[in-house]
């Protein structure tokens, strides 16, 4: 009798039984620790805010589904100048590893293949280490009495009239400041998926194009830009969607009078204990991205697609 | 076009060393030689891609040291083809053009001209994944000859085509080179190709051009056994000249067991060591024992049957094997020589090629 | 004919300057005498002495590492699971849906996660009286959830490009599917199981949104230390804990590079001396 139950069991463990632990661990996983809380965000953003704890409540004297979060999402200028602000920096974030990441991954494309896998490796180091450093040494450098600073200050003093002469210049807590650690935090994720792309660019096409009459400026606009838009797509997605949901740069570095949406969820939820309004502004920041997310995976499954890209 | 001692150097390694040559206008040239015998360095440098070490290239009289690609009226067809992979075949031809001052009428006219040329219109739109590896090769063909270059440099034009297409698109390649009147300089390795597509070959070897000539000038003439085991298949023999007289001279062949008569050669006086050269085709197999002198007496020890032809190896007193082509001429034939008949071999004076370098 | 490409290259002096001078200035000022963190007051090494005297940074560190290390392995096992069942399994009921929930938590976030983590946490001790404290645990979970899905896409990858034709020699030989899975599947990847373990295990000891969130009173992670010190702006002692960290990471990223150089250079070796013995 033993032995029978012994043999069904491994009799299901051969047929399906392994193949369904192997599925449903990892999906029950997710679905507990993932969908329940982005549920349960959506649900809170419809409940009212009470004293209680925990702070919210529905039916009973609150109305069932209450839209109040919703609402002044769009009526208190707040909200939606803190989803501008986040928007803009962003957007000027991923420009600037753009400008400065392209070149950087198109010159290591042209760098002897030893050279490149140390520079690769320079490029990956500074993520290695702590993500919170990496913004507090930019702190340690744009303070006023800081060297950096100072020599910026001077600079500025020396190129400009008298009547603008500085005692220095007021980086911190600034949009400029949030702009600048983004980039200097995101850069690599511009550089790694263009580098990728580039490397992967047949040299004798360029050859081609010179043979044919153009010359090399010319031959990287008619070329080599074009065959590199889905690594300029994937790493500019790569920076634009955690840069906007972004909470440490702006906390550290940004300016308080001009929240990023990311601070702004965190304090209603933490400093007001407004768990619905937090849940309210978190859903409208989701739904912001899906947009480039879906521009992303629409790329992405073109890409994989592409019949010149089977192997 | 004239090339003058042009060399090329990588670091210590000499890709090219002191190559002149001479291409007459509306040729087709190729360059023929195994890999790594420098003949893409030397058309790289044709094309600009690569400054000589060494000497100068000239085109219509004019230098060219210094002018950058995109400034040479020579334009090339890459081996890969190259073709932009985000263009359509038609922007793909058009690309060229768009450096040439000709208002937006001429070019489309040109282009529709181009791929006429080269049968092509109806995939005008299609993106170069979308077309066969025989069309790519069309597309790059017109491309590169759609700025109406004075020369047209081809990378192994054949190479990435089957064997069927191959024969095919050497045809074509002639026919457009003469309708288009195009200097065309054509590298390759395989010297099928280079014998049917060329009027003049230059057979390169280490950085260095052997000879230089006609198809027919290089098959029945080769001037070293390098070039003569290169084109074509040949069994060899060491030799001595014993006498010469006046065009023919005998020779002392110890592994053909008898002293033979061939045409005679410069540079190979009485007593000269050299090299004798026999084709299988130029050597005649019979029961019988011919007329005349060059009858050497074997016996067959393999035969490859072809169908239209049949290679025989047959030994030699000497114990040697020499390769005998025998054309097939009746069908299932009485009496054609079978596996370890004794046969006698003879060959024409001046079928038999001596060689001393 | 090729020019050296000027302008390409000295933007990436631009870049690597960028990159590193801040770094280079944190370790320069880790050895400031001066309290004033930006004015240099002579060379000291007084700011290591105050760290390694200070015992909240010796327990913040060990608890990162307990949850690191917990949470990255819980995080590769789920991870390949989840890789495995994507790329290998063709159909199954909820596919999509699933595919969807392991790309998701790559782009949402970490404020998102974090309260809705929280919420979570703070609901299943209301509903189900657990977990009754916020500390060890909750981070840990939280960990595994959002780690996991980088060592699935690590593994899902590799998977597709890995070749199936010895696996489908292996069934051909008699093994059943789980054993092929076992005995060719997993070696094959482990390269790839290794290096989504390695990035799980880097992000567990880097993170610092959702553990501020999910974590609970006496339980402070290293970065939630670095965090709340930072907040309050510049501290000598903290570059002196940066200056660390770089050294032990640019060791370790050093080793590690030395000793794939000489793996390749040995396969390189072997690969000629296999050759030879073949002509």
């Amino acid at each position: 009798m033993a032995a029978g139950r012994h043999s069904r069991l491994s009799d299901w463990f051969n047929r399906r039984g392994w193949s369904d632990i192997i599925i449903s661990a990892p999906y029950i996983w997710l679905l507990l620790f993932f969908l329940l809380p982005f549920l349960i965000v959506i649900a809170m953003s419809v409940a009212t805010r009470t004293p209680s704890a925990p702070p919210f409540g529905y039916g009973g004297d609150n109305p069932a589904l209450n839209f109040a979060g919703y609402a002044r999402f769009f009526e208190d200028e707040l909200y939606l100048r803190a989803l501008v602000t986040s928007i803009i920096n962003a957007f000027v974030a991923m420009i600037l590893c753009l400008l400065i990441g392209y070149p950087m991954a198109l010159g290591l494309t042209r760098m002897q293949r030893n050279w490149r896998n140390i520079l690769l490796m320079l490029i990956i180091l500074p993520f290695w280490t702590s993500f919170l450093l990496r913004v507090y040494a930019w702190m340690g450098m744009m303070g006023k009495s800081s060297w950096f600073n100072r020599l910026l200050t001077d600079l500025w003093n020396m190129v400009t009239p008298e009547g603008w002469a500085m005692s220095s210049i007021p980086m911190m807590h600034s949009n400029f400041a949030v702009v600048l650690v983004m980039v200097y935090t995101y850069l690599p994720f511009m550089i790694l998926p263009l580098y990728a792309n580039l490397e992967r660019l047949d040299p004798t096409l360029d050859e081609a194009a010179m043979d044919l009459g153009t010359r090399p400026f010319g031959v990287f606009w008619d070329v080599t830009l074009p065959q590199s838009i889905p690594g300029i797509i994937a790493g500019g997605l790569l920076v634009f969607i955690p840069a906007s949901g972004e909470l440490v740069i702006p906390t550290l570095v940004g300016d308080a009078g001009s929240p990023m949406i990311g601070r702004v969820i965190s304090d209603e939820f933490s400093s007001s204990r407004d768990w619905p309004m937090a849940s309210s502004i978190a859903v409208a920041l989701l739904l912001l991205m899906v947009v480039p997310t879906m521009i992303y995976s629409h790329f992405q499954t073109k890409a994989e697609h592409k019949p010149e890209n089977r192997p | 076009m004239r090339i003058e001692g042009v060399s090329k150097l990588f670091g210590a390694f000499q890709a090219v060393r002191d190559v002149n040559l001479t291409v007459g206008k509306g040729e087709i040239f190729a360059l023929l030689g195994g890999s790594g015998c420098g003949k893409t360095t030397l058309l790289r440098m044709l094309a600009g891609f690569e400054e000589p070490s060494a000497g100068r290239i000239f085109l219509d009289g004019q230098d060219m040291t210094g002018v950058p690609p995109w400034e040479r009226p020579v334009h090339m067809m890459f081996q890969s083809y190259a073709l932009f992979p985000h263009m359509s075949v038609e922007k793909n031809v058009a690309y060229g053009l768009k450096h040439e001052k000709m208002t937006k009428a001429e070019r489309e006219e040109r282009v529709r001209g181009m791929l006429d040329l080269v049968q092509l219109t109806q995939f005008a739109h299609r993106k170069p994944h979308q077309i066969s590896g025989g069309q790519r090769q069309r597309v790059a063909l017109a491309r590169a000859l759609a700025r109406q270059p004075k020369l047209l440099l081809l990378d192994e034009p054949l190479a990435a085509l089957d064997k069927k297409l191959r024969e095919q698109t050497q045809f074509e390649l002639m026919s457009i080179q003469e309708r288009t009147g195009v200097t065309f300089i054509v590298v390759t390795h395989d010297q099928e190709e280079a014998m049917t597509l060329a009027d003049r070959i230059a057979v390169m070897d280490k950085g260095e051009v052997r000879q230089s000539g006609t198809p027919t000038e290089i098959y029945e003439y080769p001037n070293s056994r390098f070039v003569a085991g290169f084109i074509g298949s040949i069994t060899s023999f060491d030799g001595r000249v014993t006498a010469v007289e006046g065009d023919l001279s005998r020779v002392d062949v110890p592994g053909l067991g008898t002293e033979i008569v061939a045409r005679s050669v410069a540079g190979a006086p009485s007593g000269q060591e050299v090299t004798v050269a026999l084709r299988p085709e130029k050597v005649t197999l019979t029961r019988e024992k011919p007329e005349g002198p060059n009858a050497i007496a074997g016996e067959i020890k393999d035969i490859a049957y072809f169908g239209k032809d049949s290679l025989y190896r047959v030994t030699l007193p000497s114990g040697g094997l020499i390769a005998v082509h025998g054309v097939n001429a009746k069908r299932a034939e009485a009496g054609r020589p079978d596996w370890y008949d004794k046969v006698w071999l003879s060959f024409d004076p001046a079928a038999a090629i001596l060689l001393t370098e | 004919m090729r020019r050296r490409p000027i302008f390409l290259i000295s933007v990436l002096c631009f870049g690597f300057a960028f990159f590193y001078i801040p770094i280079l200035s944190m370790i320069v000022y880790s050895f400031n005498g001066s309290r004033l963190a930006t004015v240099w007051g002579g060379f000291s090494t007084k700011w290591y002495v105050s760290l390694f005297s200070n015992k909240q940074v010796g327990a913040a560190l060990f608890l990162s590492l307990k949850i690191a290390l917990i949470s990255a392995t819980m995080a590769t096992i789920l991870g390949t699971m989840a890789g495995i069942a994507l790329a290998r399994f063709r159909r199954f009921k909820g596919r999509l849906f699933f595919s969807g929930m392991v790309t998701a938590p790559l782009i949402m976030p970490d404020v998102i996660t974090g309260i809705s983590s929280l919420m979570l946490f703070i609901l299943m001790a209301e509903w189900i009286g657990w977990p009754s404290t916020r500390g060890f645990t909750t981070i840990t979970l939280a960990h595994i959830t959002f780690s996991m899905v980088y060592v699935t896409t690590i593994v899902q990858s590799r998977l597709i490009s890995a070749e199936r034709d010895i696996e489908e020699a292996a069934m051909d030989l008699g093994s059943k599917p789980w054993q092929v899975l076992w005995d060719i599947t997993l070696p094959v990847i482990f390269p790839a199981i290794l290096s989504g373990w390695l990035l799980a295990f880097t992000i567990s000891l880097d993170e610092v949104v959702i553990t501020s969130f999910t974590t609970g009173p006496g339980n402070t992670t290293l970065p939630l230390l670095i965090w709340s010190k930072v907040k309050l702006g510049v501290t000598p002692d903290i570059n002196a804990l940066a200056t660390l960290i770089v050294l032990v990471v640019g060791i370790g990223v050093v080793i590690a590079g030395w000793l794939m150089n000489r793996a390749e250079k040995q396969r390189d070796r072997d690969a000629r001396l296999a050759y030879r013995a073949n002509e």
